[in-house]
């Protein structure tokens, strides 16, 4: 079928501009997704542990932000942030509107891991003399993680789509790159196929890593 | 002379509620002393309060003359700081009713982890003391297992062996064998036995008269958060000065095993 040669043809000619699309959507991604749930992590310990005023901090804004649509996040980091003197350009804003939103919801699993922990795992790790900050590295952290996997990588994978739109401050991450491809061929069916192919292959390639996790902190028995 | 463990005046509030309302006790080292009484009569409270797993609002607790968790400067009574408690709960060892073994290290990695991160040992060092511990225990053979793979009596003997490889002053046991299957709760208390025959100085909260029959020194009787009354084994067991131990030896499993 001469359709099928040339969309290869116009896929071969848009080779650079994809994979540059590609690029910045795996950019994206992996730097909202490491930064949100470094921070997350944080967020978390304040819902759990902080004194009185900083867990309903984190309260406050974990519900905020996860009551906010990403795509107003997005905007209003872009556009909101430059009204307050902090000039961000299209990608930094995109990433940290990113940031925020994975953040919050990483707060949010870190804390019900944490609390489904019994309270004498804890309570052993203090009779043997372990300070707070060792209880957390030592006996916490390597049994929450395995509550936390799950979970976390569906919201990585929320984190993959969602950079979709930064297309609209104008970041050429996948999602324009590949509307900018047809809008010169007029071959919209094929391409969106190929980008959501690509989302697809990202994706799963983080359940991969989520499983590869899974099985590297099994417990026998 | 010193006591190893000085309680002196000890109260406790869970909110409105007064589980403790003044317990002196005194303890010279290498005592066995079983603490008993009826549950809410504030005896696995007390043991948690020496070793701050408690706050407490009024009195004091001494181990080797050191006051445990709070201070008074100028008159005000204040919390130690949680690196200074934290030093200070590594006087002392604890096993808990639930084990709380941590499921995700092995035996041997649930009785090096204090060696290695408080006691700051070379890793060597902590696995040869750690493996020394589990052999006292008898299960040696087990190091590799995790807890999940290990029968309860086995788990709370690797916790046993935990908190006592920590070289603490003192050991407090919150009733062990409660959790147990029967025929689990011999090897337990074995063990314990093995570790008084020692000289180890160690408080028990304990349902198991017979046993603390034959292992205290000392008996105490907990209730309504008061010393009840405290005497030899002997003295208790057999002549109880009170009515309300009498009437809840009458009730215990002592009766019944004799």
């Amino acid at each position: 079928m001469p359709m099928d040669f040339a969309f290869l043809d116009q896929l071969w000619l848009a080779r650079m501009p994809l994979l540059r699309g590609l690029g910045l959507t795996v950019a994206i991604s992996a730097l909202a997704i490491a930064a949100g749930t470094f921070a997350g992590v944080f967020v978390g310990l304040a819902l759990t542990y902080g004194p009185r005023p900083l867990r309903w901090l984190a309260r406050g804004y974990t519900d905020f932000v996860r009551g906010t649509p990403v795509l107003v996040l997005v905007l209003a980091s872009f556009y909101v942030l430059s009204t307050v003197g902090l000039q961000l350009n299209a990608f930094q804003a995109g990433v940290l509107a990113l940031t925020v939103f994975c953040s919050s919801h990483v707060g949010e699993i870190v804390r019900g891991a944490l609390q489904a922990i019994p309270a004498g795992q804890s309570e052993a790790a203090k009779a043997i003399g372990l300070t707070f900050g060792q209880t957390f590295v030592y006996v916490l952290v390597p049994q929450a993680i395995r509550q936390i996997l799950p979970t976390w990588v569906n919201t990585a994978a929320e984190m993959v789509k969602a950079s979709t739109l930064l297309s609209i401050i104008g970041v050429g991450e996948l999602l324009l790159a590949t509307q900018e491809v047809i809008s010169r061929t007029f071959m919209s069916l094929p391409f969106y196929f190929f980008a959501g192919a690509l989302y697809f292959a990202v994706n799963y390639g983080i359940e991969r890593f989520g499983r590869y996790v899974d099985r590297k902190t099994t417990v026998p028995g | 002379m010193t006591h190893l463990l000085e309680i002196r005046d000890l109260h406790k509030r869970f909110g409105e509620t007064e589980v403790l309302k003044g317990v002196d006790c005194d303890m010279a080292k290498g005592e066995v002393i079983c603490v008993i009484g009826s549950s809410g009569s504030g005896k696995t409270t007390m043991l948690r309060c020496i070793n701050m797993l408690e706050e407490f609002q009024g009195g004091s607790i001494r181990i080797d003359g050191q006051e445990i968790g709070y201070e008074t400067v100028g008159g005000v009574r204040r919390r130690k700081k949680e690196t200074e408690i934290a030093r200070q709960r590594a006087l002392t060892g604890m096993a808990f009713q639930q084990f709380n073994l941590f499921p995700h290290m092995t035996a041997l990695g649930n009785v090096r982890l204090g060696l290695v991160k408080v006691k700051k040992m070379a890793k060597d060092e902590a696995r040869s003391v750690a493996e020394r511990w589990l052999d006292r225990v008898g299960l040696l053979d087990r190091k590799g297992h995790y807890p999940g793979q290990l029968s309860g009596g086995q788990q709370q003997r690797v916790a046993i062996a935990r908190a006592i490889a920590m070289n603490p002053k003192l050991m407090l046991f919150d009733e062990v064998t409660s959790a147990l299957d029967p025929e689990l709760v011999n090897e337990v208390l074995q063990v314990i036995k093995d570790l008084a025959r020692d000289g180890m100085s160690m408080l028990i909260v304990t349902h198991e008269m017979r046993f603390a029959f034959e292992v205290s020194s000392r008996v105490i009787f907990m209730n309504q958060g008061r010393i009840g009354e405290a005497g030899t084994p002997r003295e208790m067991f057999v002549n109880p000065k009170t009515e309300r131990l009498a009437e809840f030896l009458k009730t215990s499993t002592f009766q019944q095993a004799n």
